[in-house]
């Protein structure tokens, strides 16, 4: 399969009404509003089961959710199928989802998690904060280009050079190889 | 505070897996390891109220969906039904009516699969035959909706399908996933088209099919180990729901009905606009979460139970053919009494499950839900209490709005705030009946507390879900304070 023909489906996940815990839905309506080809967009208050339908039905997914900490701007990782670490599985962890795509769905989907830093998450309250937002610009283009290219960064590393990330604390997550080294 | 008193020795468990929200259990023991206190902490948010002042009422039935990402819709009716009244539309159209059900059953449809499939399969499925409790203990790698994914796929298969249903009427009827906008007050702002009614349609019969084989499970666990589970957790209590005016079970209206744990009626067919006269809220010093009860017995007596099990026991009757079929058998296990076994909450969602789903059939099969009349209005009012029975229990939203249209008070009672002091007492229940005295409290042996926790299935999710949660925390305390042991869960 052409990599122009990949298809890639979006999350962004989080609360709009917790400040910079919804920075996973605001990029996904940047997106969404841009309407880029061959890619599903999807926003939600959290990742729950039924999202691993949704990812055995594409080649591809990015879950895009804020990080209480890690790198700034952004992280961006792969992510394979593992333990749902999260406390409850009401929401699911990103590892969780692509094991359950691939338990019931026997989807073999390419994961990747866009971790966006965020800073204010303690209080009811719109909008993100004015980092967050530079992050979120940020993040945005970084997407961008690989939706452009539908070429992932552990398929071809430079696309992500020179990009501030580190290895974040996500289950199941590994860095892309080569790329943030 | 529980203090560390000479001689005892504290245990935390938190947060709770496979709860809603934070959760912490503390276990107060003495040197033999005999229980002599146990609690459960749900670590609420505060402030939410606050958020929703001064802010224009007819905004409110959007902005309380942030709340909660797993029951926003709960939330959203339950406001919108309150902003009814502030612009006298309370007398909803035909089409505004069934369309919120319609969302409401969704809403219904899928948070109970979720529970049942991917939060409580696990403790049931890899149970022993003979021991209903073997599946509390298993190897925790084990307890979890993966593996219950590895061993039974098609089950699992299921859970998701169903959700997955559940989300796609939901988002017919709400709209968006976020911002869901398809009730306001007085109405809704849109009706089913065909082809959306045609697309729900063509699914509805094999989710018919799978909710019955979800009951026959949870029925079949449930009768089979009754003995055993009996007295898991469980204890007498009230209860409490809405009820139709003839007496049916209703999630989206009716009146309120309290019975007491031997079926007498405490109060029956309450305007719910009145509630303050009938229940009541304790704040204790240890707890953020309030304890409500029931005014005329007070605060010692009064407090009672919410969801699937009170539902069950206060309806006279479900309205669909097999889920009252369900019910019947379900009341003749306790001769036509209210049943107090708290494990019997999984069986009583499984029958809300059918019944759920037979009306959302009902539903879109009733050509009102392509009607045009969407909106009513009539006499304004100042102040409002929506009510629902949203999948956890009785949910309450109380305000007032001032002639600005400005929303000047905001009172939330959800229904984890309801079950707060029956889920304590049937943690104090199972932590005195199978820790206590035990030379060793294992990992699985503290999951008994958990499992008796999710029969209730408690949600507090308005917590931020930003990556890097913390996994189970277990915490071994001296008497003096020094901590003995620390276990993780998924660390």
């Amino acid at each position: 399969m052409l990599p122009s023909e990949r298809k890639v489906l979006v999350i962004g996940y989080g609360n709009p009404g917790r400040q910079d815990d919804g920075l996973g839905p605001a990029l996904a309506a940047a997106l969404e509003a841009e309407a880029p080809p061959h890619v599903t967009v999807e926003a939600d208050y959290q990742l729950t089961v039924e999202d691993a339908a949704a990812v055995a039905a594409h080649d591809a997914v990015v879950f895009v959710d804020a990080a209480v900490s890690g790198p700034e701007p952004f992280a961006f990782h792969t992510v394979t199928p593992g333990e749902p670490l999260s406390f409850s599985t009401h929401s699911v962890s990103p590892a969780g989802v692509m094991a359950l795509a691939r338990e019931c769905f026997q989807a073999g989907t390419a994961g990747y998690v866009l971790a966006i830093r965020g800073y204010e998450f303690n209080e009811f309250g719109e909008g993100l904060s004015p980092r967050a937002q530079a992050n979120l610009a940020a993040a945005l283009e970084f997407l961008r280009t690989i939706l452009r290219e539908r070429v992932f960064p552990e398929d071809v590393p430079h696309l992500t050079s020179g990009l501030a990330c580190s290895a974040h604390a996500v289950p199941g997550a590994t860095t892309a190889k080569g790329a943030f080294e | 505070m529980v203090a560390n008193t000479n001689g005892f020795k504290r245990i935390a468990i938190e947060p709770v897996t496979r709860v809603e929200g934070h959760g912490k259990v503390t276990l107060l023991l003495d040197e033999q390891n005999r229980v002599h206190q146990a609690r459960l902490h749900i670590v609420e948010f505060r402030g939410f109220e606050r958020f929703i002042l001064g802010r224009p009422f007819w905004e409110v039935p959007v902005l309380v969906q942030r709340l909660c990402g797993i029951c926003p819709v709960s939330h959203h009716l339950a406001a919108a039904k309150a902003m009814d009244r502030i612009v006298g539309g309370e007398k909803l159209t035909p089409t505004a009516e069934k369309m919120r059900r319609l969302m409401h059953y969704g809403q219904f449809f899928q948070s109970h699969a979720l529970h049942f499939f991917h939060l409580v399969s696990p403790d049931i499925l890899f149970g022993g035959i003979e021991d209903p409790f073997a599946g509390f203990s298993a190897d925790p790698a084990l307890r979890n909706v993966i593996a219950v994914a590895a061993k039974f796929p098609e089950l699992a298969v299921q859970g998701v399908m169903m959700r997955k249903y559940g989300q796609e009427v939901i988002l017919r009827t709400a709209g968006k996933k976020i911002h869901g906008t398809g009730a306001i007050p007085g109405g809704i702002n849109k009706n089913l088209t065909i082809a959306e009614r045609d697309f729900l349609l063509k699914d509805v019969e094999q989710m018919i099919k799978w909710s019955h084989g979800a009951l026959k499970i949870a029925k079949d666990y449930t009768v089979k180990h009754l003995t055993k589970l009996a007295p898991f957790g469980s204890f007498d209590s009230s209860h409490m729901s809405l009820i139709r005016a003839d007496g049916a079970m209703d999630l989206y209206h009716g009146g309120l009905r309290a019975i007491t744990a031997d079926g007498k009626k405490i109060f029956d067919h309450v305007d719910y606009q009145k509630y303050t006269d009938y229940i009541a809220e304790e704040v204790r010093p240890w707890s953020y979460m309030k304890f409500p009860f029931i005014k005329s017995i007070g605060p010692e007596n009064g407090w009672y139970r919410v969801g699937p099990l009170a539902r069950l026991n206060t309806a006279d009757f479900i309205d669909t053919p097999a889920a009252e079929a369900a019910r019947k058998e379900f009341m003749a296990v306790t001769k036509g009494k209210p049943n107090n076994v708290s494990m019997a909450y999984h069986w009583a969602r499984m029958i809300e499950l059918l019944h759920s789903i037979e009306k959302i059939r009902e539903l879109l099969n009733d050509k009102d839900l392509q009607g045009q009349d969407l909106v009513t209005r009539g006499q304004r009012r100042e102040e409002t209490v929506g009510l629902i029975e949203a999948p956890r229990g009785t949910l309450f939203h109380h305000y007032r709005v001032d002639k600005h249209d400005q929303v000047t008070m905001a009172n939330l009672i959800v229904s984890t705030t309801n079950n707060n002091e029956p889920m304590n007492r049937a943690v104090q229940k199972v932590a005195q009946d199978h820790l206590s005295g035990k030379k060793e409290i294992t990992e699985g042996l503290l999951n008994h507390i958990e499992v008796v926790i999710r029969a209730y299935d408690p949600c507090l999710s308005c917590a931020t879900h930003a990556l890097g949660q913390m996994p189970l925390v277990v915490e071994l305390v001296d008497a003096a304070g020094n901590l003995v042991d620390r276990k993780t869960k998924g660390g």
